[in-house]
């Protein structure tokens, strides 16, 4: 990789700062650290690094988003083959997930990526690699029929508003996958919400079948909970939904990378499954008799499955930044999340959202979380004292 | 048999370059230096001038701050320059030392047990002695005037490619207890060793019955098991206004010699550890003694980066520097100044990392040759959880040091920064992958402190 090397270090003096084109250093940093990890050696302090830096971790979570990506792609084919009741091979059904989800994807790393460097180089900071994750959540937890100017705008606000103006990377106080998402919800709701889960392009000699239905298994709850799709459908995915929520197998396979790397809180992924299952349960012993139907009847392990739960569990809440910092904060956190999700779904069939909205809720009150637990610790420090 | 304290918080760096249990013995030098920036916060008045001859254990310098704080000559000699740095401060004091014939201020000896506490502060002070006792929080040289909760001894080290103290001790026993018996007195009794947990019982080199077996405690676990901070935080955590004070092994022995021979020899074993030293082992110097004089040929071909110290807190110092006051260490590692290509996405065998994102994780016995790259740029704090897993102590890291950047001086407080010293959140630092120096926000949090006192 010498000569790559070589060229690097000969346009290098342009963009130094001062140079001719100081003002695009960031930008050129990005791509020359994209290349190549730096030679810069320890300064002050420890004399020897852990190889771990921001880059490998975003690179991590990447790899553990993928499986969702994957199976996304696969089943937008499978719906809309079945929405028309076509016999196509799992060839057919990649083929036409990557025509419909590639663009959203080019479409969210452009945009938000292009926010990134002319805030970088506007401010004179280094770029972060936050977005690099952002640019694939965003796609994966919006409808494949999404129009892609919304998914440029979304991009633009979440990074805006949901990161740089509080200073970048590790500064934001909410997810920023799930302000963007969040912001089209709230702002354009016909696009998402209704029948477009599944991407009904006109298919050639053929018409939808009777049978098809828009609604997503969330809508179904609501109604009548065992009119339900099969648990094992919604264990593997096989339902309508954002681009990459429906899968919970592909989100454990993301977990157990998450979890094995290091790069992800197992205290959150776990603590968010365990509060849904106990209020799921809990509901379970007082729902109403009289109505079988009803939500609250619904077996606890089916939230799990439903929507976005996995998804938002996995990575969603599981995002450092926007979680509690602290060890007992996160189970608090989680446990919050995975009983309020329940009782949001239960309760308030307007929003079958609730996923998104209450892990951004959480993200707002995860300071106050870890106040008191710091505060808990503080105190106990002063009692030992006066011992 | 004393008690156990298990350390699971922590993690051993396993690395290429231990030494080998050798002592080589070397020559004296030609030039011998002392270097007042080896002391914390002094700021030295010369008692000397080029050319006066001074004998090992003569005084060279005090402290404009705190007069009874001798500094004294490792070796006797002639004064043969005052090397000034920016401003007039004094840089060094370089001595032509006599090679073959030291001369030592005589002490009186073998005294000990008839001398008073005050007599024994004054004996210490007066032969420089004084200067290995520190304390915490802050990490200064003791204040003679001040009532100490108690006196710690870690009498191991743990830290990479460390040394083994119990082997040093043991070629001096006599000299230790001697040393161990004036500290006991000093402290009133109120003395604290912290050992290694071997599951072999007392090391051979510690003199129970000068300690009371409550005092005996036991570590076990990785890294930082043996900092004497970690030993303080588990056995007597330190209040606002509570003062300990701690001395290395090795410097008991100095004060046990100043006892039994009446001198200030102030010889100590040294490791020489590293990837790129060609022989890594121990070796006889002296204090002020050139790091050229003490490396001569073992350093191998390249690029190196030398360390008085250990890798995690040891200070970068140059050839032509001299082994400074409280080293025990010296580490040699190679730099690393060079690109890695695509270095964020290659399964890296040879990374070392906490995480396990590279693949090396799945080797734990292996030992690395790691070099000072930073493998990565300084990032916003991202990652949460990670300082917690390295910190064996009842603080909440990140939130000490944002209290800190915040110079919340109540909040430092209530989150214990008079427990701390930087040497405690070296791991924090390794471990970093925002890369912030987690070390020098805490020096900074300790000067704060200082300067509302």
């Amino acid at each position: 990789m010498k000569p790559l090397l070589r060229l690097v270090d000969k346009f290098k003096p342009h963009f130094a700062k001062g140079a001719k084109y100081g003002k695009f250093h960031p930008a050129f940093e990005a791509l020359e650290t994209f290349l190549f990890t730096p030679g810069d050696t320890t300064a002050n302090g420890v004399h020897v690094r852990d190889a771990m830096d921001l880059k490998r971790t975003m690179m991590t979570v990447i790899i553990a988003i993928l499986p969702t990506l994957f199976f996304g792609i696969w089943n937008v084919g499978y719906q809309h083959y079945l929405a028309y009741s076509m016999e196509m091979s799992h060839m057919d059904y990649i083929l036409f997930g990557l025509q419909k989800v590639l663009p959203i994807v080019i479409v969210s790393y452009a945009v938000g990526l292009g926010v990134e460097f002319v805030f970088a180089v506007a401010k004179g900071h280094s770029i972060s690699e936050g977005y690099l994750v952002t640019g694939l959540l965003i796609p994966l937890i919006l409808p494949v029929t999404i129009p892609l100017w919304m998914v440029a705008i979304s991009a633009i606000f979440c990074t805006l508003l949901g990161k740089e103006i509080f200073g970048g990377t590790g500064m934001n106080f909410m997810n920023p996958a799930l302000l963007a998402r969040v912001f089209l919800f709230f702002a354009f709701p016909a696009f998402m919400s209704g029948d477009i889960w599944t991407d009904l392009s006109p298919e050639v000699g053929h018409a939808i079948v009777d049978a098809y239905s828009g609604a997503t298994n969330l809508v179904t709850f609501d109604t009548d909970y065992t009119q339900l799709q099969t648990a094992a459908d919604m264990f593997w995915g096989f339902e309508q939904g954002s681009i990459g929520e429906t899968s919970v197998f592909a989100c454990l396979i993301g977990a157990l990378i998450l979890i094995v790397s290091g790069v992800g809180s197992w205290q959150i992924i776990l603590s968010v499954f365990i509060g849904a299952g106990l209020t799921g349960l809990f509901f379970n012993s007082v729902a109403p008799a009289d109505i079988p139907t009803h939500a609250m009847h619904t077996p606890f392990y089916f939230h799990w499955l439903m929507g976005g739960f996995a998804f938002g569990a996995v990575y969603m809440a599981t995002d450092p930044v926007s979680a509690a910092h602290t060890e007992s904060g996160k189970w608090i956190y989680g446990l919050l999340i995975g009983a309020l999700i329940v009782v949001l779904r239960i309760f308030n069939p307007a929003y079958p959202e609730a996923v998104m909205l209450i892990i951004l809720l959480l993200n707002v009150f995860a300071p106050l979380i870890d106040h008191m637990v710091v505060q808990r610790h503080i105190q106990k420090r002063l009692r030992r004292a006066q011992q | 048999m004393g008690s156990t304290i298990t350390i699971r918080r922590g993690y051993d760096i396993k690395l290429k370059g231990e030494p080998e249990k050798v002592i080589a013995e070397l020559n004296y030098p030609d030039i011998v230096a002392c270097v007042p920036a080896d002391y914390r916060e002094v700021k030295p008045k010369l008692k000397i001038s080029p050319g006066d001859t001074v004998q090992a254990g003569q005084c060279l310098f005090t402290d404009k701050l705190r007069p009874e704080l001798r500094f004294t000559s490792p070796v006797s000699g002639e004064i043969a320059e005052i090397v000034l740095a920016e401003k007039r401060r004094i840089r060094e004091i370089r001595i032509l030392a006599d090679k073959n014939n030291i001369h030592y201020v005589e002490f009186p000896k073998n005294d000990l047990a008839t001398l008073s506490r005050q007599d024994l502060i004054h004996r210490l002070l007066e032969s420089g002695c004084w200067n290995y006792i520190r304390q915490r929080p802050y990490s200064l040289i003791a204040n003679p005037e001040a009532a100490p909760k108690a006196l710690f001894i870690s009498c191991f080290d743990s830290s990479p490619l460390s040394p083994d103290l119990e082997f040093i001790i043991s070629q001096e026993k006599e000299n230790f207890e001697t040393g161990l018996k004036a500290l006991v007195q000093l402290a009133n009794g109120n003395v604290h060793l912290g050992l290694p947990q071997k599951g072999n019982g007392i090391p051979s080199y510690c003199p129970d019955h000068l300690i009371p077996e409550k005092n005996i405690h036991y570590f076990k676990g990785p890294h930082p098991s043996g900092n004497v901070g970690v030993h303080i935080h588990h056995i007597a955590p330190l209040q606002k206004d509570e003062i300990v004070w701690y001395v290395h092994p090795q410097d008991v022995i100095i004060i046990g010699r100043l006892f039994s021979e009446g001198r200030y020899r102030a010889d100590r074993v040294v490791a020489l550890t590293g990837s790129s030293l060609t022989k890594p082992q121990y070796i006889r110097v002296l204090t002020g003694q050139p790091i050229m004089n003490i490396l001569a040929d073992n350093l191998a071909e390249g690029d190196h980066r030398i360390i008085q110290g250990n890798v995690l807190h040891g200070a970068q110092t140059l050839q032509e520097d001299y082994l400074s006051f409280y080293t025990n260490h010296i580490t040699v590692i190679p730099e690393g100044k060079e690109p890695a290509f695509l270095g964020w996405l290659l399964p890296g065998l040879k990374k070392l990392s906490l995480s396990r994102s590279y693949l090396s994780w799945l080797m734990p016995k292996r030992k690395y040759t790691l070099d000072t790259n930073k493998h990565g740029e300084e990032r916003a704090f991202v990652m949460t959880g990670q300082y917690d897993k390295v910190l064996p102590m009842n603080i909440y890291p990140v939130f000490l040091l944002k209290a800190i950047l915040a110079k919340d001086i109540e909040k430092m407080e209530a989150l214990g920064i008079y427990e701390v010293a930087e040497e405690d959140f070296a791991l924090c630092e390794f471990v970093c992958t925002s890369k912030i120096e987690v070390q020098k926000i805490i020096g900074e949090g300790l000067e704060l402190m200082r300067a509302e006192e």
